[in-house]
């Protein structure tokens, strides 16, 4: 695997090398061929150069227009083939040369295949035929004092054959999943895939952990940390592209990663992270984008009006889990007076019945300490989640928005050199002239890739929101019909305790 | 403010915390309606009786909650009735809850879709009702308790009460007769000290005092609890209603299948939300009011004890003037009769308080059993009304989409 693709990187460079230089290696095989039958002149007539007659100038010059129009020809051609093969390149860049032959490997698709015009096929649900199953388990505290940081095993199971076994399991810190958010989001972010952010980081959480503390509350902040890594593991590997990735692959198996550093929240990328966010900020402010798909503005004002609205209701959900736990504690203090006044009751039968009633308020406390559990887990952290999925999509619009202004800078220089050239042209400077063509096509090529970048942006994003709100129903009707259960559990229990509560309650005298 | 007439169809429902009233029909009273005008509340006592002694056979009062303290204090200062439980006065209406959550509903007004802000105005406002029926409720006990006693139905003061057709203008208590109350409630606490440490003679006092003390400080404490744990479950009910609004304005914008199901889940939690707060209120009637109300009623059995304990220590007393007095030989006659007084008055004391005590163990019992069963009842009706509305709800959305579940199964 590792020849193979050495030798597709050297077709790589070798084709850049091409397109990159086609403009002016046309004239360079002119000039080859020129010389060509110059020399045959002068070999076959046995002449020397000095005694070239303007009869075998001309006849030179009628193979060198010959040649020229033949050399261009060969240009076009290249032009021609440069989208084929920009859209290999696209494919190779990033990812494996298994997506080379993917439509071979079972029936997963790229993200962005040139070669597939249809955005039916796209839209098809892909029949997996793979399994890949992640779980997030068995925190460890590794380490002592404030240099104590968690592990978490993560544990696959797969009949993917991109991976050395089918199940495997290795050890990650929190860095680590941060680390590889960064290296995905570099790779993916300018082609306008929606990549699952991770959970956030906690400097609160973490010293109470660090420190040592073995209270319930850091068990609980481990807990939800352990489940939303187990989360976020679990979407990336549901998006087609990502599941390829060898970042992603080498997260799941390699034994040990290099630390990634510059996820710490006080380093040097640290910091230029905060900058180019203010300048993005800036950005946002000052462009105004001149959208020509209304598609896209309705579905980023969608997406907008969603956000906010689910930051309501994740607020709700979270009053009600604090309220539920209130009440959790509230029951069992009731819970506790109440067999202390059964206790000092001396009425048998009655004293008999209120320990009875501090027994079924203990269990209810209980119930309703695991359902504010499943509220929490169920509802709250998935609407939290959704809310920085919610951000991600609405950095995908960001981008596009950036590749388009791109492409209007590419436009506007472009039309500054052309003005350049246009005032040489007048003022008569031979000697800039030259250079100033070589800009004008220099930056024509910028202009037709900005464009094209901006064409697969907006393709990708329109995939992967489609993607995206497909995932998301099918999220949230298993996560309500989830909270649903549960909620129907806690009522049968709670029937059931009260029914048992009953007789006695009858039987006082 | 609001101005609230309330028609009490039913009263037999509402009266759930004591059970042997108004079995004699020759004096039947009941508040059929009453008025909530800004802080005061005025209550329409209606009477009807086939006893001589009042001048109609059926009429109506109006009395305001100063009316009914008023009474309470006559009837315990009252030397008669020293050997008898007090029904204990009904508390203040207390508006402060809801009105509290009113003003902040109108500060968060703007935050609030139109509906949610309709459903929990229309919360509160059921909320300030439950509040006025609780307090007329504890109103109409109060009388019936003083008409189904035999000695205390006589009573002039209670007559005059019930006829009387003008308003009774109350006379404030000037700050004298405040001062002087307020210095017997520090004699009484002073007592409560001396007497808990005496050991009586009398086994059964003994008995009752220890089991009364420590009874009393129990429920107490349950009763705060409780309060807290019915209020936690008001706050519950009340989040469904905002969850449910904020999901209904989701759904609304929302364009894929995934819209019926939160309109459903919405739905949903609309009604869970009244079946919570039915749960709520249920418990506050049933559980919380019963140990609220006990809780007086054993204070009330405790002034008992103290008034028969301060009757002892007036009898103690007494011997000992009687034999200074025989000491100095002077006004011996006076310290004899001052003693047999004391002595008659004691005894008395002690033989009502006996059966007072009992009667009072009985039914004490009998309403903790009335309310426990009923209070089950209804939690277990509730969660059955529940567990049918969840599992509805399940099926619709399931039917929708098993297939979509399989899917996710496979992936997951």
């Amino acid at each position: 695997m590792q020849v193979h693709r050495d030798r597709i990187l050297i077709k790589k460079s070798e084709q850049i090398w091409i397109e990159d230089n086609r403009h002016w290696l046309g004239w360079v095989e002119t000039f080859r061929i020129l010389l060509v039958f110059l020399r045959q002149q002068l070999v076959y007539n046995y002449k020397k150069v000095w005694e070239l007659d303007p009869g075998d100038v001309l006849g030179c010059a009628q193979m060198l227009i010959f040649f020229m129009f033949m050399s261009s020809d060969a240009t076009v051609e290249l032009t021609l083939t440069a989208p084929n093969s920009r859209g290999r390149k696209e494919i190779i860049g990033p990812t494996e040369p298994l997506s080379t032959t993917v439509n071979t490997h079972g029936k997963l698709h790229v993200a962005n295949t040139s070669n597939k015009p249809s955005e039916e096929v796209e839209e098809e649900e892909s029949g997996d035929t793979f399994e890949l199953n992640i779980a997030v388990t068995n925190p460890e505290k590794m380490g002592d004092g404030m240099n104590a940081y968690m592990t978490y095993k993560v544990s696959t199971q797969t009949t993917l054959p991109a991976f050395r076994s089918k199940t495997f399991s290795v050890r990650r810190r929190f860095s680590d999943f941060l680390g590889l958010y960064e290296k995905l989001s570099v790779k993916y972010n300018l082609m306008g895939c929606i990549i699952p952010p991770p959970p956030q980081k906690s400097v609160v959480g973490m010293t109470k952990v660090k420190v040592g503390k073995e209270d319930p509350s850091s068990a609980e902040f481990v807990e939800k940390r352990r489940a939303a890594l187990e989360r976020y593991l679990q979407r990336v590997v549901s998006h087609p592209a990502l599941l390829q990735d060898s970042d992603v692959q080498e997260f799941l198996e390699r034994e040990e990663l290099p630390r990634a550093v510059n996820t710490q929240a006080l380093s040097g990328s640290g910091f230029l992270k905060m900058i180019n966010k203010a300048s993005d900020a800036v950005n946002k402010m000052t462009i105004k984008m001149n959208e020509s798909d209304n598609w896209f503005e309705s579905k980023l004002q969608e997406v907008e009006n969603e956000e906010q609205l689910l930051r309501r209701l994740h607020a709700s959900v979270d009053s009600l889990v604090n309220h539920r736990k209130e009440l959790c504690s509230n029951t069992a203090m009731f819970a506790k007076s109440v067999a202390m006044l059964g206790s000092s009751e001396e009425n048998s039968a009655l004293s008999r019945a209120l320990s009875q009633l501090a027994e079924v308020e203990d269990k209810l406390e209980q119930l309703h300490q695991e359902q504010a559990f499943s509220d929490f887990f169920t509802l709250t952290e998935l609407l939290a989640d959704y809310l920085r999925l919610l951000g991600a999509v609405r950095g995908c619009f960001e981008q596009r928005m950036k590749a388009w202004q791109r492409w209007q800078e590419a436009q506007s220089t472009l039309q500054k050199k052309r003005e350049a050239e246009a005032k040489l042209l007048w003022s008569n400077k031979p000697d800039k002239l030259q250079q100033a063509k070589e800009d004008i096509t220099e930056w024509e090529a910028k202009v037709g890739q900005c464009e094209r970048d901006f064409e697969r942006i907006s393709s990708t994003l329109r995939k992967e929101v489609h993607r995206f709100e497909k995932e998301k129903c099918r999220d949230f009707k298993h996560h309500i019909v989830k909270y649903l259960e549960s909620l129907l559990r806690s009522q049968h229990r709670l029937v059931k305790c009260w029914e048992a509560f009953l007789p006695e309650a009858k039987a006082i005298v | 403010m609001i101005k609230l007439i309330v028609q009490l169809s039913s009263p037999s429902l509402l009266r759930s915390v004591s059970v042997d009233l108004n079995n004699d029909s020759s004096l039947l009273i009941d508040i059929p309606d009453a008025l909530c005008e800004r802080d005061k509340v005025k209550f329409t006592v209606h009477t009807k009786t086939t006893l001589n002694s009042f001048q109609k056979p059926d009429f109506s009062v109006s009395r305001q909650h100063e009316d009914f303290i008023w009474l309470h204090d006559t009837l315990v200062e009252t030397e008669e009735y020293a050997g008898l439980i007090i029904p204990p006065a009904p508390p203040k209406p207390d508006f402060e809850s809801p009105r509290e959550k009113m003003h902040k509903l109108g500060e968060g007004e703007a935050t609030m879709t139109k509906e949610e802000y309709t459903k929990m105005k229309q919360e509160l406002e059921a909320e300030y009702l439950a509040v006025f029926k609780k307090t007329v409720q504890v109103h109409e006990i109060f009388l019936q308790r003083l008409s189904s006693h035999p000695n205390l139905s006589k009573d002039r003061n209670f007559q005059i009460f019930l006829e009387y057709d003008q308003d009774l203008s109350v006379r404030r208590k000037n700050a004298k007769e405040m001062f002087g109350g307020f210095f017997k409630n520090m004699v009484k606490s002073a007592d409560e000290v001396l007497i808990s440490g005496i050991k009586d003679v009398d086994e059964f006092f003994e008995q009752e005092k220890t089991f009364l003390l420590d009874y009393f400080s129990k429920i107490k404490d349950s009763t705060a609890k409780a309060e807290k744990m019915t209020r936690s479950h008001k706050n519950v009910a009340d989040d469904y209603i905002h969850i449910s609004a904020t999901l209904n304005s989701i759904a609304a914008d929302d364009n894929t299948a995934l819209k019926q199901h939160l309109e459903k889940f919405a739905e949903l939690l609309e009604k869970l939300r009244k079946v919570e707060g039915r749960v709520a209120s249920d418990q506050e009637l049933k559980l919380t009011e019963l140990l609220r109300y006990y809780m007086r009623d054993i204070q009330a059995a405790k002034d008992l004890l103290y008034r028969r304990a301060r009757a002892l220590a007036d009898y103690e007393n007494s011997n000992k003037a009687l034999d200074k007095a025989r000491l100095k030989s002077k006004d011996v006659a006076q310290a004899e009769e001052n003693q047999k007084q004391c002595l008659l008055k004691f005894d008395k004391l002690s033989e009502s308080g006996k059966k007072e005590l009992t009667s009072f163990k009985g039914r004490r019992v009998v309403a903790f059993r009335k309310n426990l069963i009923e209070m089950a009842e209804l939690e277990i009706k509730h969660a059955k009304q529940c567990v049918i509305l969840h599992s509805t709800c399940i099926d619709l959305m399931d039917s929708s989409f098993i297939f979509a579940v399989v899917q996710v199964r496979g992936r997951r």
